[in-house]
């Protein structure tokens, strides 16, 4: 029972991280509160369902074609939408407010698209859907799919932030983005990117939670709160963070689910949340000041 | 008090009173209009109270809203009907302070995204009571009371709420809010206690949205957490008080005649097409009018007569 649920909890918890990598490049490099970023999610697991039940493409392949997607989508919003407010902002807290509004507007378009398209109800489907035996226990191969494709997207990208030239810069312009333009950094360039960048990571966790969770055209708000939560807790812009305090809290959730009740999940998110903004708002490891 | 004051006074009293002789003059579908219409004034109003000035923008309006009529239907059976509106009130107040708590001494941006996820755990924490505990969700709320003690009730609401906005505009509570909005720095230095200030007013405004719940309750009759905590109300009160002007007194009540007859049409016309509408338009008020229609015609008013 206990194996079974730090099994179930890992799977979860590495999708959460996953999606909590997008959204903390995207506020963190990007500074955009992308409050639509859940709704990009569902729209991939929608388009993964699609493709798979429709025209029986492999929801792999089905990544292939989601992530680049999210990365055109990305990149079209920050071009059309959030760059004329990036550029109209005098400050940091009016670009917040601004691009809050913004994209809760486009939540709104998000879902009403594809709720016309896909309609309200519980959509999922069933792939890889035989039992694998770990440590003694059985788990669904999708779900270890799942919990590989995140840990290799999630590797890949954290080798690419702290190793290569490239992430670095990006690395900067969550530090500081007046430093970064004085070394020569094109920040808007790179915010653009990086927004880009959490779309792809968006679509991505789209797809996997698509291979092993129902899903509505109205859950993308529990995917934002919970990336989000995942974000603060592990402080913004820390992509090391985000990664651990995803699996934190997709193993709680879990625990939750198993011992308590299935009903109290986002309870006990909201919890933690609660906890880590009265304890330590900068995040289990994010330095003391913002 | 000037002769300009006692005019303006004595215009507002007028629309009072013919607003309240309403009922008599129009028929049921038009009362229904106007239940609406005073509901959603009330709801922008005392959104605007607390985030216009501040520009924390509270995404759980609905989440306050929910309570108010979710209270009304558990207690109406059991306590008298000002009882239960008190009893509602006090909920909404409470769960106001535990938010604006733990979040209004830090950075706007966790304010936002604690209200944002506000509304799903509260339905889902309801739904989750009611199965397990109660074993019935949905409640039916057998009250005595028609269209027209709705709207009147409603009506005083947004008339006390509207009072409430326009003396805190000039007391020394809306002084120090406008301070904040400008700069939380200088406010701080000028020795205004930051975080008291936003609790006392994100409490009233949401004390306040929880009562046009409660008070609108009885219109449903059938009552389940879906309906009550339906994410398009904090929606289009929010797109109500940014396009009139979520600064001005008269900004948001501007604003939510209008999109509220809107989105009765949309409504009614493209049934499934709404939500992409309304987002859209919010999308460019966010842009065109980020400051109101109000600002924005004093703007053009201004540089007309400079010409």
């Amino acid at each position: 029972m206990i194996v079974t649920a730090i099994l179930a909890g890992l799977v979860l918890g590495g999708t959460y991280a996953l999606i909590a990598m997008g959204l903390t490049l995207q506020y963190g490099i990007a500074r955009i509160m992308n409050l639509a970023y859940g709704d990009m999610i569902i729209t991939a697991a929608f388009l993964a369902f699609a493709l798979y039940s429709g025209a029986g493409i492999n929801p792999l392949i089905g990544l292939a074609i989601a992530a680049p997607a999210g990365f055109i989508l990305g990149y079209a919003v920050y071009a059309l939408m959030m760059h004329p407010l990036v550029a109209r902002a005098k400050d940091r807290v009016s670009l917040e407010t601004d691009s809050i509004l913004a994209t809760f507007g486009l939540l709104f378009v998000i879902q009403g698209v594809l709720f016309v398209i896909f309609g309200g109800n519980y959509t999922s489907y069933s792939y890889l859907n035989v039992p694998v035996t770990i440590l003694g226990t059985n788990i669904a191969a999708n779900r270890l799919l799942a919990f590989v494709l995140a840990v290799v997207i999630g590797g890949l990208l954290y080798l690419a932030l702290t190793r290569t030239r490239w992430g670095t810069a990006l690395r900067a312009v969550a530090v500081s983005p007046s430093s970064a333009a004085l070394v020569g950094i094109d920040v808007d360039r790179q915010a653009r990117f990086a927004f880009a960048l959490g779309g792809a990571l968006a679509a991505c966790g789209g797809v996997v939670i698509s291979m092993y969770q129902t899903f509505t055209a109205a859950s993308g708000v529990v995917f934002t709160m919970k990336a989000l939560i995942v974000v603060i807790m592990g402080g913004v812009g820390n992509v090391l963070g985000a990664l651990s305090a995803g699996l934190i809290l997709g193993l709680v959730e879990t625990f939750v689910a198993t011992y308590l009740d299935p009903g109290l999940t986002l309870a006990a998110t909201y919890l933690i949340f609660l906890v880590i903004l009265l304890w330590r708002p900068s995040g289990l490891f994010g330095r003391s000041a913002r | 008090m000037n002769a300009k004051a006692i005019a303006a006074w004595g215009i507002a009293a007028a629309v009072l009173v013919a607003l309240a002789f309403a009922p008599s003059y129009l028929g049921p579908y038009g009362i229904g209009l106007m239940i609406g219409i005073a509901g959603y004034v009330t709801l922008a109003t005392a959104w605007a109270l607390f985030s216009g000035p501040t520009r924390y923008v509270s995404l759980a309006t609905v989440a306050f809203f929910g309570i108010g009529a979710y209270t009304v239907a558990v207690l109406s059976e059991s306590l008298p009907y000002p009882l239960v509106l008190l009893a509602a009130a006090a909920i909404g107040l409470v769960v106001a302070l535990v938010v604006g708590l733990s979040t209004l001494r830090l950075a706007g941006v966790y304010f936002v995204i604690f209200t944002f996820g506000l509304a799903e755990l509260i339905r889902q924490l309801v739904t989750w009571y009611e199965v397990n505990v109660t074993g019935t969700l949905g409640r039916y709320i057998f009250l005595d009371l028609g269209p027209e003690d709705i709207y009147w009730q409603l009506l005083a609401l947004a008339a006390v709420t509207l009072l409430l906005a326009w003396w805190i505009g000039r007391s020394r509570i809306g002084l120090a809010l406008k301070v904040i909005g400008d700069d939380e720095v200088v406010a701080a230095h000028c020795g205004i206690d930051i975080a008291r200030v936003k609790l006392a007013l994100f409490a009233l405004s949401a004390v306040i949205i929880t009562l046009v719940g409660a008070i609108q309750a009885p219109r449903w009759t059938y009552v389940e957490p879906a309906i009550v905590f339906n994410p398009t109300i904090s929606f289009l009160t929010l797109i109500m008080a940014l396009l009139g002007g979520a600064n001005r007194l008269w900004g948001p009540l501007l604003g939510a005649v209008p999109l509220f007859l809107l989105f009765e049409w949309l409504s009614a016309n493209f049934p499934n097409h709404y939500s992409i509408i309304l987002g859209l338009l919010f999308i460019a008020i966010v842009f065109v009018l980020p400051k109101g229609v109000l600002a924005f015609t004093e703007k053009l008013w201004k540089r007309g007569r400079a010409r």
